[in-house]
């Protein structure tokens, strides 16, 4: 196993299931000759040439279409966004027809895509270019979303996107594209979706978390352990949907306290689902509310000093965690 | 436009209470000030005082029945009015009252339909429900006691709130006893020889009161125990001279009670050694300004402790006519919340059960309480030295360490005897 970045790690996803699949496309704006904006696709054109890699004019809505149309016809198009916001010009191609085909025909035609590309804030882009609309999509009956956290999970879970065959969004992140971690080279490394992943096991407070945030509370958990000698159990959940619900409600029937962490804007966020889960299925093996963090609910600050508070960092999750205990 | 009449909180431990009569009927002019019933708490029987005036249009509470703080007893309005919107408040199966209260509700205000029908029509009635009488627990905390059979409404919450957690239930470690089930009731009825019957009962409003404050005060104040016996002939020869004076005073109320010169001895012996009238609370030592006397008074299945207020500034008579009206009252459960609370110390006396001697359980937030045991006839020492038949009584003083150290308990302790040996010296103090 080598020790590898989350960018890399997606760079090897890419790149052995190209090779593995000859259906496997690449596209999205600057995803050729510039290797991508970040920087994701370094060397792909060069091993694989402009078949493969495929340079698209600024236009998400009709390379998205161009991707679900090939989908519906047997390839396996990889659509990259150079960020997640952008989608919303390509909203009706990727919520209407690529998350509504397999039904609307009766199951004769799946498709099979993945659109991918970092959804976050903390970088100081603006309110435009940093949304997190991994709700909007598991809002959508049809769609699959994922939010690895890190370098294993981005490969495996990228690698397990691929060879599904029906939409995928993958939401990475640009902070996490530098973090190193272990990655298996085994080129049939798959982390199947829908299974959560504990990140640290403890037993007094359980946050549940996906994406960044992961990297959060496992920052959270230890500052609690250390100064404040609480146990705290990680549960990353890696996949929104299909989620892992059994995981969710196995954590909080261990350590009956429950803080949700997530990037996402709160009203109707991903953790409102997750809240309502609980107490659902969960009600008698609560001894304390569920309690959130999400980010601050306003339109992204560009101010850096602001935007650094507005999505959810070590001291508000340790803040709302100390409630909890 | 009618006004519904709540259950009142008439203590502060107050739940539910039980309409014991009502003293007016549907259709009677009722005004401001005018009695309206008599409701039963965990520690007296009180009034339910009006405070509207226009006619009594509906009962919604039979007598005998329980009502939990916040829910309508009756509505008052213009004559002629319509009440039918106004529901009557159901009934728990009296068996069950306590528990069933404790475990059952649902944990958020969207209660399930079948209890829709407590609520009266007006918005104003429901939004006052979250605040009163229920019982805050955590899902966990009423799972756990559901299935450990533990009620929830003797338990001190220690989570936000108050709320009631897991911990809090977990350390109930004993389980209560179950609740009967309806064959053994049966059996219980129809049993009717003498020897003793094998029964579960409902934990009562006043043992679960008992219950939590002495289980509290055991397990969280560090008790240490100091005892004296004295002579107990001077007191007794004292109480005897009173009582013969006073048999020819026309206006004299009764007798002195030995407990009432003790009960005034701890009032002047306070004064010498103040340290004793103290509470503890986590970030300050309060010394109370006042004597506020408690002494504990057995009544059908348990005990109060009515208080005597600046007994330090009452003579005899007054002390002994306060005991007396308040073992009265505390008899026929017509003690005000406000005689039972506020106490800076407490004496209580098992003298009149043969008991040599027995140390009690402080009642907080008092730093100490006084045990009195029975004046009992055995050889004794004079000061000349001889053995000869005399009389002596075992005191026993329970501090909390906390607030009070053993040099100060052994001050009270000898300070108090002292004066019982020598009655004469009251006169001084």
């Amino acid at each position: 196993m080598a020790e590898i970045t989350y960018r890399d790690a997606l760079n090897q996803a890419l790149s052995e299931e190209i090779s593995r699949d000859p259906n496997v496309v690449l596209m999205g704006e600057e995803v050729a000759q510039f290797k991508g904006s970040y920087k994701v696709s370094e060397g792909l054109l060069e091993k694989f040439g402009p078949d493969k890699i495929i340079d698209t004019p600024i236009s998400e809505a009709a390379f998205s279409g161009l991707a679900v149309g090939a989908a519906m016809m047997g390839m396996r198009p990889v659509v990259e966004f150079m960020f997640w916001s952008f989608c919303y010009v390509a909203f009706d191609q990727i919520f209407n027809n690529a998350a509504n085909v397999r039904y609307m025909s009766g199951g004769l035609i799946n498709v099979p895509i993945v659109f991918r590309g970092p959804a976050n804030g903390g970088t100081n882009v603006g309110a435009t270019h940093s949304h997190t609309p991994e709700n909007f999509a598991a809002n959508t009956p049809g769609l699959k979303v994922i939010c690895p956290s890190t370098p294993a999970d981005a490969k495996g879970m990228m690698k397990a996107a691929i060879r599904d065959n029906d939409p995928v969004c993958v939401m990475e992140n640009t902070i996490l594209y530098n973090l190193k971690g272990e990655v298996p080279d085994d080129e049939d490394f798959i982390i199947p979706l829908g299974k959560a992943r504990l990140a640290c096991e403890g037993t007094d407070l359980s946050i549940i978390a996906h994406g960044r945030s992961v990297q959060v509370a496992l920052q959270v958990a230890e500052t609690l352990s250390e100064k404040h000698n609480v146990s705290v159990e990680v549960l990353d959940l890696r996949s929104i949907r299909p989620l892992d619900l059994e995981a969710i409600l196995q954590t909080v029937r261990k350590t009956n306290r429950v803080l949700l962490v997530e990037e996402n804007k709160p009203f109707c966020g991903v953790d409102a689902q997750i809240a309502y889960l609980i107490q659902e299925q969960a009600f008698d093996h609560l001894d304390a509310p569920i309690k959130r963090v999400s980010a601050i609910d306003v339109p992204q600050a560009y101010s850096k000093a602001l935007e650094s508070f507005q999505i959810p960092n070590h001291d508000r999750v340790l803040a709302k965690a100390l409630e909890l205990i | 436009m009618s006004t519904v009449i709540e259950m009142p909180k008439l203590s502060d431990t107050m739940s539910v209470g039980t309409v014991v009569k009502w003293y007016k009927s549907v259709g009677e002019t009722v005004a401001n000030g005018d009695i309206l019933a008599e409701i039963e708490t965990d520690k007296a029987t009180m009034e339910l005082e009006n405070f509207d005036d226009g006619v009594l249009l509906k009962l919604l509470a039979s007598e005998g029945d329980e009502v939990e703080i916040g829910k309508p007893l009756a509505v008052i309005g213009e004559d002629g009015e319509d009440v039918s919107g106004f529901e009557v408040t159901p009934q728990e199966p009296p068996a069950q009252q306590v528990s069933t209260q404790a475990t059952k509700e649902p944990a958020d205000d969207s209660v399930p339909s079948d209890q829709e029908t407590v609520e009266v029509a007006p918005p104003e009635v429901t939004t006052e429900r979250a605040h009163t009488g229920r019982i805050f627990a955590s899902p966990l905390a009423r799972k756990i006691a559901r299935e450990r059979n533990i009620d929830l409404s003797v338990i001190q919450g220690s989570g936000p709130n108050g709320r009631i957690i897991k911990k809090d239930v977990v350390s109930l470690s004993e389980p209560s006893p179950p609740k009967p089930s309806s064959t053994e009731i049966t059996t219980a009825k129809t049993h009717t020889s003498e020897s003793p019957v094998g029964r579960s009962v409902p934990v009562s409003k006043m043992r679960s009161v008992i219950a939590r404050r002495l289980l509290e005060s055991k397990t969280t104040i560090p008790h240490f125990y100091l005892q004296k016996e004295i002579n107990s002939e001077p007191i007794g020869l004292a109480r005897k001279a009173i009582n013969e004076t006073l048999a020819q005073d026309s206006s004299a109320l009764s007798k002195v009670s030995i407990n009432d010169l003790i009960l005034l001895a701890c009032a002047k012996t306070i004064l010498r050694v103040p340290e004793i009238n103290s509470s503890w609370s986590e970030s300050e030592i309060t010394y109370h300004g006042n004597v506020h006397l408690a002494f504990g008074v057995a009544v059908d299945d348990g005990l109060v402790t009515p208080v005597i207020r600046n007994a330090e500034t009452l003579d005899l008579r007054s002390i002994s006519e306060s005991a007396k009206s308040l073992i009265t009252k505390s008899r026929s459960k017509k003690l005000t919340p406000d005689e039972m609370s506020g106490s800076t110390f407490t004496v209580t006396n098992l003298g009149m059960f043969g008991i040599d001697f027995f140390s009690g359980i402080i009642n907080p937030p008092n730093a100490a309480i006084l045990s009195v045991g029975a004046s009992i006839a055995k050889p004794i020492v004079d000061k000349n030295g001889t053995v000869r038949p005399g009389e002596t009584m075992t005191l026993g003083l329970s501090c909390d360490h906390r607030l009070v150290d053993g040099a100060i308990g052994a001050q009270f302790l000898a300070s108090l005897g002292s004066l019982l040996e020598n009655p004469a010296s009251l006169l001084v103090l």
